[in-house]
């Protein structure tokens, strides 16, 4: 029996224990205090999908062996300009997000590809360069969220230049995956469409790393001596892995913006890519190796845990808003306990 | 008998991990006397000095046995701090000064002489003057001893190479207390007249009543300086000779002397391949492989036989199969088959028929993260597009021939381990480098290199190893290019031993030659010595 839990204990690794035993202690503290449980468990669900294939993102960046993409805000960006684009020329419905995807992946790859370039020049120092290449670009982006020449009603100021902070999606986008082939089940609902989604993107990344290149660029990310040897061109893989990751950084950025209902401009992105860090390293990713599977665990645990500790912190001390502020403790604490374990190791 | 000696060391000995290095060696040092050190890398040298400076590394690893006597005292050296005190001094192989400081701040550096002043009478010494003058004068005298027109306010940085070995020499005889200096492989960085200029020195401190214990692998140097010689070999002594009573024929031979026999090869086998046609022809080969530099190497490697590459460390046998490969940067002529080969290319090495296994085996030669199956087809993929199923233009690893591949592999090679799918972390060292071997092998190459295949691996798993690169050889026909720093391991499998001696081929033996001769080619000496006669 002891040998039996000890080997599930090592399957699946202690941070993810305690989290899970954490995340089920606060359901169960949501139940005692008669919290909508329907409502947090369709919450957990709905931000599943969301902000999946956003920690999706690192694993090609994780693989290639640049580390976990603190870069994400660049993806962002790329999808947000597609997004814009899409409303721009009318599109609508399910062709606005289509078209929007198809907009950003020129933009996307270009982005990633000059940034591979940048990322093969400072070898060693990835994660600090990545968080603010990261930031810059936003940086830069609200400079030009102004001055792009946009003229959509929705999307402008009606008074002065530039875009609106906010812009909302209910007449284009919105909410396009969420409600495609939705479902309730006692009261919780089922966005199949989101999850299909997230789910589709990561069998296409798993294809993806069973591939030639895909291979390639897992032996380039995990020995770089050896791949060398191997005769794989190891900086032509990291320059893949970081296209591939901020492509996917711009479909995730989309899939969220439609689950939101809202594409967030100007410093919204500059966070985005933290989250997204913690919830693959808690998953059980290091910065030197991803699965498919981390994802699918972080993204799950990371998420249902805050969507689920609000609430019962809020019920608990009503008073201002300490939610936020427990909100970033457990945020940024899970990136700082995640960042210790960079080293990797079973 | 009661001879006043400076150093005695009575029957030290010393196990890594059970592993013996060191066995029953005793070493003795009169004062004014200079003794050399002889042995191969890895005769213990280096492990009996860290013992007699204390360095951690030889407690942290248990202690050694035996006792050490300076003056006819028993010490107990604890730290390299301790042996300074007790008046040992160490002349490093790699400079330890400091670039940005002139000569006599680097002589005197942490034993400056200093004077009070208003603030330091106050806050403490550490706070003092310099006394640059006083210092100055000590540094001079401490160079004049060495005779060196040196400047003592030049500044270090800058210097050539040949001058800082003198500072660093400078600042030992500078100790006041000083009895014994240790000078490791000093010679291996100077030019010829800036070693002659060294042996002058060395003689000089010796007759002020120091004493030098001299460790090199050069022979020449050793009857030209030393008094007496302790020669070294796999951790035991093998002798300790008057200058008077040698020579460099007789260092040689004691040197690589060997109890191992020639097997595996038979005679008639060997004459066969002497009319062997060559596969791979090597002209004016460099590779500027740091630390394993090769400096114009010709070379001819014949169809089907193991062409060994023997030496020295740090003399370039490693950087050959490294530059051929195309990982170190590398110029010459290459003709592999007769055809020109694509220098600076893996990937072009790899197409062409080459295969590589590391010296460097979990650094290089595997993806510890892997497993075996993995890491035995990953180059093959990438290379030649097997172990792939194509759909229209994506494609998808084939994991059905991976497997049978990788069960072959290991059952082929007998890689003991749980399964294909287990870790290469977890192997052992053996059964890592049969991964490594077996990944070279699924290319199906012509030409296999292989580097210290046996390096850090058991005795059992040695045997082993060697017996499938044989039996690769004769089975397959492959022709196989094994580096190593074992000659032992060389003489029992190779056709012919390659020994490269600063970045360029010394001579090439058959693995029934004399140890002496050898000897002289790792040295660097057979060259020397036969043309002398030819005159």
């Amino acid at each position: 029996m002891t040998e039996a839990i000890k080997g599930f204990t090592n399957k699946l690794g202690l941070p993810r224990l305690i989290i899970g035993t954490f995340f089920l202690l606060l359901f169960i503290m949501a139940i005692i205090l008669k919290l909508p449980v329907n409502t947090l468990m369709s919450d957990t669900i709905r931000r599943f999908g969301m902000y999946g294939v956003l920690v999706l993102a690192m694993v090609p960046a994780i693989q290639c062996g640049t580390g976990p993409n603190f870069a994400l805000p660049l993806g962002i960006v790329c999808g947000l300009v597609g997004g814009l684009i899409s409303i721009e020329i009318g599109l609508i419905g399910a062709l606005g997000f289509v078209g929007a995807i198809m907009i950003s992946l020129p933009f996307a790859i270009l982005a990633g590809w000059s940034y591979g370039i940048l990322l093969n020049k400072i070898k060693g120092s990835e994660m600090l360069v990545a968080t603010y290449t990261g930031f810059s670009v936003v940086f830069f982006m609200s400079i030009m969220w102004i001055f792009l020449p946009f003229k959509h009603p929705e999307m402008i100021w009606p008074i002065g230049d530039g875009l609106r902070v906010t812009i909302a999606l209910d007449s284009t986008f919105g909410q396009i995956l969420n409600n495609l082939w939705k479902f309730p089940i006692g009261g919780v609902e089922i966005p199949t469409g989101l999850l299909l989604f997230f789910l589709l993107s990561c069998l296409c990344v798993w294809l993806f790393t069973r591939s030639k290149l895909g291979i390639a660029m897992k032996a380039a990310g995990d020995n770089p001596k050896f791949a060398l040897v191997s005769g794989i061109n190891v900086d032509q893989c990291r320059i893949v892995g970081t296209i591939l990751s901020t492509v996917l950084g711009a479909i995730g950025i989309l899939v969220y913006a439609q689950s939101y209902g809202f594409i967030q401009l100007y410093q919204a992105p500059l966070m985005m890519a933290f989250p997204a860090v913690a919830a693959i390293l808690i998953g059980g990713a290091s910065a030197s190796k991803a699965k498919i599977s981390h994802v699918i665990i972080g993204v799950f645990l990371f998420q249902g845990l805050l969507t689920v500790a609000l609430p019962v912190a809020n019920e608990i001390v009503s008073e201002g808003n300490l939610s936020e502020v427990l909100r970033m403790i457990v945020q940024n604490g899970i990136i700082l306990y995640a960042l210790t374990k960079v080293g990797g190791g079973e | 008998m009661q001879e006043k000696y400076v150093l005695q060391m009575k029957n030290i000995e010393k196990d890594y991990f059970g592993n013996k290095v060191l066995k029953s060696v005793s070493l003795s040092v009169k004062p004014g006397e200079i003794h050399a050190l002889l042995g191969e890398n890895g005769a213990g040298k280096s492990t009996l000095m860290n013992i007699l400076f204390g360095m951690p590394v030889i407690h942290s690893t248990g202690g050694f046995d035996g006792e050490v006597f300076i003056d006819a005292k028993k010490v107990d050296v604890k730290s390299p701090k301790e042996a300074m005190k007790i008046g040992i001094g160490m002349v490093h192989q790699e400079f330890m000064l400091v670039p940005g400081f002139n000569l006599t701040e680097n002589i005197k550096l942490n034993r400056e002489i200093t004077k009070k002043n208003l603030l330091s009478k106050i806050s403490g010494n550490s706070l003092n003057f310099l006394d640059r003058k006083k210092m100055d004068k000590d540094a001079r005298k401490a160079l004049d001893t060495l005779e060196i027109g040196l400047d003592e306010w030049a500044k270090v940085a800058g210097l050539p190479v040949g001058y800082m070995q003198f500072v660093e020499i400078a600042r030992e005889i500078d100790k006041s207390n000083v009895k014994l200096l240790v000078f490791d492989e000093p010679t291996a960085v100077l030019t010829e007249s800036e070693a002659d200029n060294l042996m002058k020195s060395m003689k000089k401190i010796a007759a002020s009543g120091i004493a030098i214990l001299f460790i090199t692998h050069r022979l020449d140097e050793v009857i030209k300086a030393a008094d007496n010689v302790t020669v070294l070999r796999d951790g035991e002594l093998v002798a300790t000779r008057k200058k008077e009573d040698t020579n460099v024929l007789d260092l040689a031979e004691l040197m690589v002397g060997r109890k191992i026999k020639v097997t595996n090869k038979l005679e008639d086998d060997k004459k066969n391949r002497k009319d062997h046609e060559s596969i791979l022809s090597i002209k004016n080969f460099r590779v500027n492989m740091p630390g394993e530099a090769v400096k114009g190497i010709e070379l001819e490697v014949k169809k089907g036989e193991i062409l060994g590459i023997g030496g020295l460390a740090g003399q370039g046998k490693v950087g050959i199969a490294n530059g051929i490969m195309g990982i170190y940067e590398s110029t010459g002529e290459v003709r592999l088959r007769g055809e020109n080969l694509k220098l600076n290319n893996t990937r072009e090495a790899l197409k062409s028929g080459l295969a590589f296994v590391s010296e460097d085996r979990r650094g290089v030669g595997l993806l510890l993260d892997s497993s075996i199956e993995e890491n035995i087809v990953v180059t093959t993929m990438q290379i030649k597009n097997e172990f792939l199923n194509r759909f229209g233009f994506f494609d998808q690893i084939d994991s059905k021939s991976i497997r049978s591949h990788g069960l072959k592999m290991i059952k082929d090679l007998d890689i003991r381990c749980t399964g294909p799918t287990q870790l290469t972390r977890r192997l052992s060292g053996g059964n890592q480098q049969k991964v490594c071997i077996a990944r070279a092998l699924t290319l199906e190459p012509d030409v296999l290199f292989v580097s210290e295949p046996t390096r850090g691996i058991d005795i059992g798993a040695k045997k082993l190893v060697l017996d499938l690169l044989v039996k690769l050889n004769k089975e397959l026909g492959m022709t196989i290019v094994m580096t190593s720093s074992e000659l032992a391991e060389l003489r029992a499998v190779c056709d012919r031993i390659a020994i490269i001696s600063e970045g360029k081929v010394e001579g090439i033996l058959e693995p029934s030659a004399r140890d002496r001769d050898f000897g002289l080619m790792m040295a660097g000496e057979y060259r020397k010595m036969y043309s002398k006669e030819a005159l």
